[in-house]
């Protein structure tokens, strides 16, 4: 395999690279905002954005049940109301959840231990999994494959798969693609307008640079995590819907390795800061696709991983972190 | 002295402290509207304790401490600033990746009235002519005294009745220190309550109306700035002489 100089080959890879980034990107943003406010690595982050997609694939097969999308056309025309209102509905869902997992398993160990606080995370992980492992036991596959409860299942493309670049290009970009670019860019710029110039996201700020000081000023601490959390929820809720639709399978151990490559983004990135997520996110998209293939993609979560241990032995604070962390 | 007597805060015989561990064992203070009230003494009395528990901070354990004549046991911290009561922390934290325009902001969180927190940041900004110049500049990047003068700007922008200043001469120079002495004075001036905790004794009690001194977790003495100044203990104490 000499593809090294086909360069038809390594623009397919960028784009897929991309693409996948800056959904790493959005589900990355939800690890480093809850840390960057609790400085918990909230291990269920990733399944969460698991149980988004399935609620996708479920609203995916309801619409398809009372006749409001072909499966016959699935990938031939757009459904993009369709797309648009799973991204709002998963989202929705997943910053609704990611809530209450804050009110009723994170919450009460606020003042505990940093290690307790993990362990809860990797408790909610548990369940998390194993309520996708339930789930996926229904009956929701839409164009068939995946009975089984663990089996991964098959999501359709919810907007045209005709080749954007003329049918004769070798490299192919659909609006599968550009989806995935008209939804996170907006999303990250809004994110960063408001913990910019919002009254709540200066609060953010604030809880994540001295907590006591922001009680101090008036800030109702709770109430800025439980923000955290919804927000973070969100956008990992609207990356399950645009992965689901990019990747075409959703399944319920999907979670660990994305949570995996978001956390890797995040700490890549710098944990606690938010370039820090979109930038991480983005390189570890386009090593995943490079890796997949100038290495073999059986090899890819192990330089993911890999790379994972060399940040945090050689550069803990990543590429946009802060030199030293100011400790109170 | 005091230009009028109403009590403003009412600390009676409060308890608290960390854990296991009681720091306070029954400490009461009172402070009128318009006084300035020092509490000094000496490393680990409680001082700081005793500020982070009036805020809300720190839970209190027993006692009352009532402030404007309700009682802010329970009240949570943020609920606190509302009220009108506000403290100028030991150690000054500001933070320190937000400029100093938003450091300031950060103080005008409890409030809605736009307006006049406009003109509040101007009334800052002619306080401490030199954090004008530095609106921009990251609170991090100020030096000590800069960020004194920030961290008091800051918790004037919240409109306090009440100003309470954990040790704001600690670790400056003496020269700052003197103006932020000047600010204080001028800020009573203006009619601004404040209790005032230092291990700088004599500035303290030069400034202030009252002085309490609290030892392991009690006030033991207890008088006008004056009559501490010339009381023997204190002298022996914490003056130096
Ligand atoms: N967060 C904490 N956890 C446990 N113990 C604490 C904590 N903060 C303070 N203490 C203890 O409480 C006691 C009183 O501390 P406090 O900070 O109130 O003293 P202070 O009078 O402000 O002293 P200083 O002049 O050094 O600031 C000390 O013995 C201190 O060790
Ligand atoms: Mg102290």
């Amino acid at each position: 395999m000499f593809d090294w100089f086909d360069s038809d080959v390594l623009l397919q890879q960028l784009l897929l690279g991309l693409s996948n980034g800056m959904i790493i990107a959005l589900i990355a943003l939800g690890y480093t905002m809850v840390y960057g406010i609790i400085e918990l690595i909230n291990f269920a982050h990733g399944d969460l954005f698991m149980l988004g997609s399935f609620l996708a694939l479920t609203l995916v097969g309801a619409a398809m049940n009372c006749g409001l999308v072909d499966p016959a056309l699935m990938g031939e025309s757009s459904h993009w109301w369709l797309l648009g209102t799973l991204v709002v509905v998963c989202g929705i869902f997943c910053g609704g959840l990611n809530l209450c997992i804050d009110h009723f398993a994170y919450k009460p160990l606020r003042r505990a231990s940093k290690l307790s606080q993990l362990v809860a995370a990797i408790g909610v992980s548990f369940i998390i999994v194993n309520l996708g492992l339930f789930w996926g036991g229904l009956p929701m596959e839409v164009l068939g494959g995946g009975g089984a409860a663990a089996a991964p299942k098959d999501f359709p493309h919810l907007v045209s798969d005709v080749n954007l670049l003329g049918e004769e290009s070798f490299v192919v970009m659909t609006w599968n693609d550009v989806v995935i670019f008209v939804v996170t860019i907006p999303l990250m710029i809004g994110l960063t307008l408001f913990v910019k110039f919002t009254k709540l996201g200066m609060a953010m700020r604030a809880t994540a640079q001295h907590a006591t000081a922001a009680r101090l000023m008036g800030v109702d601490v709770n109430k800025v995590i439980a923000a955290t959390f919804a927000i973070g929820g969100f956008l990992g809720g609207a990356a399950s819907v645009l992965y689901a639709n990019y990747n075409s399978t959703v399944s319920f151990q999907m979670g660990f390795r994305a949570g995996m490559d978001a956390f890797t983004a995040a700490v890549l990135g710098g944990i606690g800061s938010l370039p820090g997520a979109m930038l991480g996110g983005l390189l570890i998209g386009l090593v995943r696709a490079m890796s997949d293939q100038y290495v073999g993609s059986e090899w890819t979560n192990v330089v993911v991983f890999s790379l994972l241990v060399l940040i945090l032995i050689f550069r803990p604070t990543g590429l946009l972190g802060l030199k030293q962390r100011e400790k109170v | 002295m005091s230009a009028s007597n109403s009590l403003l805060l009412e600390i009676h015989e409060l308890t608290a402290g960390y854990g296991s561990i009681e720091v306070l064992h029954g400490v009461s203070i009172q402070v009128h509207t318009g006084e300035i009230v020092s509490l000094i003494g000496g490393n680990g009395a409680g001082k700081s304790t005793s500020l982070s528990c009036i805020s809300g901070i720190v839970p209190l354990r027993s006692g009352a401490v009532r402030f404007a004549g309700e009682s802010l046991a329970g009240v949570a911290a943020h609920a606190i600033v509302k009220r009108g009561l506000v403290q100028v922390p030991e150690g000054r934290k500001i933070f320190p990746r937000m400029t100093v325009l938003e450091n300031l902001r950060m103080g005008a969180y409890a409030r809605t009235d736009r307006a006049a927190i406009e003109s509040d940041l101007e009334e800052v900004y002619a306080l401490f002519e030199i954090l004008k110049g530095r609106s921009s500049q990251l609170g991090g990047t100020l030096s000590g005294g800069e960020q004194q003068m920030l961290a008091i700007g800051r918790a004037l922008m919240s409109r306090p009745k009440l100003l309470m200043m954990d040790e704001p001469s600690m670790g400056i120079a003496p020269l700052l220190v003197a103006k932020i002495f000047e600010a204080v004075k001028s800020l009573r001036a203006r009619g601004l309550t404040i209790l005032l905790v230092e291990q700088n004794a004599r500035a303290a009690l030069k400034l202030a109306d009252r002085g309490y001194v609290l030892e392991t977790g009690r006030v033991v003495l207890s008088g006008t700035g004056a009559e501490l100044l010339s009381d023997p203990r204190v002298q022996a104490a914490y003056l130096g002489e």
